[in-house]
């Protein structure tokens, strides 16, 4: 009878593994098969193609500007995550080691900042970025994202900081170190998962967002890949479906690997910040 | 007159010259007679700002002979508020030189050696290292998170708004509290802001608690007795949040449209289409239903690491009193759970009242209510807001509605921050 009811329970939780697999694996099953489906459209597109194709990945490299989108994309990416490490961690480091006038104040109003959404004061942005003489440029989409992530990563980092113990900065000092090396050879290397995850988030989040590029961007070959993605789904819903899924694959396939490979460091590193405040 | 009060003064007329003439401090107080001479050879400029930013322009801006002259009221605001945050920090440096100047002669006069040159940088260098560190990230905050923040919260007292004070080709003035009162007193303003507020905070209490009790409910599932491949489910779980989720969505908003696929399939079936998409009730459920898709996986991830860490002990105990799995659940399980997960969960509220990119790549807020003023049926305030800004030019009315949830949202979050451990910890230092 015991043997019989753990049976049955087995069974319908296995059914219930495979009933909700199902329903996670359906939308990304069905744009993978979409993206070799023939034809351009929504309408025609049926779920298992009848004649695949390769045609709209090559199309993607020969008729769009998808690949300089992809490079403007990795470029934007590797230099937003350098500059956002490198000026989080420098004021982490502080907020976290020193004492000094205003400290609070600014810890506090940081967190005030950071529940902003930034991108609704997006015509203050523009205005910024133009008097800069950068609207048009990469590196006015980099600046407004490594300045917008700095109070959020800065409590985050600070709240890590504060775990690793003062002991080892007071043994450098006592050594000769300089603040400068205490901070890059004795905090940094003991940091490395929230550094890790700082650049992580900071490295994915140009290829996500689409809002700041339509601030910035305008030229087509200066665009990103979400921009342009984003494009496509809103002006050409229904003419131009195969390649956005072709688009939306080489997109998310590289991130999706990324981050399956690395998701234990950001679960800690999401979890970290959330726990902590 | 007391030295160190005659240098405080020399400094007060002038910045640097106590440090220079009472104290002999020549590279700094050459540092500061630097900062004064830059403020005072501009100084027309921070008076035009100023006054720009007072006034808002008087003549519009069109070309003449292929020159654009007139004023920018925009523009001039925004160069009126930079002007102003360099002169508070020139401010703060003025006050800082004039202490500076004081407690020096002082020290001098108690027998402490003046520094010059790489001597007075080594020093500065070390004294106020923090300062130094922490410059890039401070202006980078001001200039393009604490100035932005500003000019959204100013333009909540201008007339910022298409088609009368639109610049270049007009001009925008000050309003004061206008835009306030009629937002409280017109009916079509109102009426939208309470509902489109209302299905904000529906929206938000739902998809939270959902998306959390179902990734618990997730993670329960993957870490049930004697499940094979417990690897596989949770690449597969863990799989809607690893693809990034403006794709997904987008995906889901093509699966789901009028004529994509699920209603090919419905059709097929010899069903009437579904109206996902164009129904305002189904629309919401469907909002709902898609967020839980994409958001449980990332509870999933973090309750498993919770589950794991809970003392197996407490199971072992409780099955030697007799207690069933239900009450092991709700007795022991619940309880860790919410405990660590409390902060979390007040944090995703807050979030999710400001999923703009759920409700924007969705259903960009449609169907559309006539009822509404710029909004649709499943717009959240923020996307509401959006829409005003970007699509209708609504700039005065959409800053009023950000300064609303802005100090609705900052509250949820101060309040539970000051309860999170980081805040007690920081008090004790």
């Amino acid at each position: 009878m015991k043997n019989k009811t753990n049976f049955i329970a087995k069974a319908a939780v296995y059914a219930l593994l495979i009933f909700i697999s199902f329903i996670i694996l359906m939308p990304v099953i069905w744009i993978v098969l979409a993206s070799f489906n023939s034809g351009t459209s929504l309408f025609s597109s049926s779920l298992i193609p009848k004649e695949p194709t390769l045609i709209h990945y090559q199309n993607l490299f020969t008729k769009t500007q998808f690949p300089k989108w992809y490079l403007n994309t990795l470029k934007i990416a590797t230099i937003n995550m350098i500059v956002s490490v490198i000026l989080t961690t420098m004021s982490a480091y502080v907020f976290s080691r020193f004492k000094f006038k205003g400290r609070r104040a600014a810890l506090m109003s940081m967190m005030l900042l950071q529940m902003f959404p930034s991108f609704l004061a997006m015509t203050a942005i523009y205005i910024m970025i133009t008097k800069l003489g950068l609207i048009n440029t990469h590196w006015g989409l980099i600046l407004v994202y490594a300045g917008g992530q700095i109070p959020y990563n800065t409590w985050l980092c600070k709240g890590y900081f504060d775990g690793i113990p003062h002991s080892l900065d007071e043994a450098a000092k006592i050594d000769g170190a300089s603040n400068l090396t205490i901070f890059t050879k004795v905090i940094m290397p003991l940091a490395k998962p929230i550094v890790v995850f700082v650049a992580l988030t900071n490295f994915m989040a140009p290829w996500f967002d689409f809002i700041f590029p339509q601030i910035v961007l305008k030229s087509v070959d200066k665009k990103t890949v979400a921009m342009g993605l984003f494009e496509w789904v809103q002006k050409q819903q229904n003419t131009n479906f195969t390649m956005f899924a072709a688009g939306a694959i080489l997109v998310a396939v590289p991130i999706t690997v990324l981050f399956v490979f690395l998701q234990k460091h950001i679960v800690e590193g999401l979890s970290q910040g959330a726990v902590k405040g | 007159m007391e030295k160190a009060k005659k240098s405080a003064v020399l400094s007060a007329l002038f910045m640097g010259l106590g440090q220079l003439f009472v104290n002999k401090e020549w590279t700094k107080g050459i540092m500061f007679l630097l900062v004064e001479a830059a403020v005072l050879l501009k100084s027309q400029y921070f008076i035009n700002s100023i006054y720009g930013l007072i006034t808002l322009g008087d003549t519009p801006q069109k070309v003449v002979k292929g020159v654009v002259v007139g004023h920018h009221s925009i523009n001039m605001m925004v160069d009126g508020m930079i002007a102003i945050l360099i002169l508070l920090i020139y401010a703060g440096f003025y006050v800082l030189n004039i202490r500076d100047a004081y407690k020096s002669t002082k020290a001098i006069e108690s027998g402490k050696k003046v520094l010059n040159g790489r001597a007075y940088f080594a020093m500065l260098w070390d004294r106020y290292f923090p300062y130094i560190m922490s410059t890039p990230s401070f202006l980078f905050t001001i200039f393009f998170i604490l100035l932005p923040i500003i000019f959204t919260v100013a333009v909540a007292f201008t007339n910022y708004s298409s088609p009368n004070h639109l610049p270049p080709g007009k001009l925008v003035d000050w309003v004061g509290l206008e835009n306030f009162v009629n937002l409280a007193n017109l009916k079509i303003w109102n009426t939208t802001f309470i509902q489109v507020g209302a299905w904000t905070l529906i929206f938000a209490i739902i998809t939270t608690f959902l998306n959390y009790f179902v990734g618990l409910f997730l993670a329960l599932l993957i870490n049930s007795q004697g499940i094979k491949l417990k690897k596989l489910w949770r690449t597969i779980f863990i799989l809607p949040y690893a693809i990034p989720a403006f794709i997904s969505l987008l995906v889901m908003r093509l699966m789901f449209s009028g004529p994509g696929p699920v209603n090919n399939f419905i059709a097929s079936l010899g069903f009437e289409k579904i109206p996902f998409f164009t129904n305002p009730m189904m629309a919401k459920v469907m909002v709902l239903v898609i967020n839980l898709w994409v958001g449980a996986p990332y509870f999933m991830a973090l309750m498993s690491g919770i589950l794991t860490n809970i003392d197996k002990s407490l199971y072992e105990a409780a099955m030697i009193d007799g207690a069933t799995k239900v009450q092991q659940f709700f007795k022991i399980t619940l309880p860790m759970v919410l405990f660590q997960t409390m902060p979390l969960l007040i944090m995703t509220f807050a979030y999710n009242f400001n999923n703009f990119s759920v409700i924007y790549l969705l259903t960009d807020g449609n169907p559309v209510n006539n009822k509404f003023k710029y909004a649709g049926d499943t717009d959240i305030l923020i996307s509401w807001i959006y829409k005003m800004t970007k699509d209708q030019n609504q700039f005065h009315m959409a800053s009023v509605i950000t300064i609303v949830l802005f100090v609705f949202v900052a509250s949820i979050s101060v309040y539970s921050f000051s309860k999170s451990k980081s805040f007690k910890e920081e008090d004790m230092m």
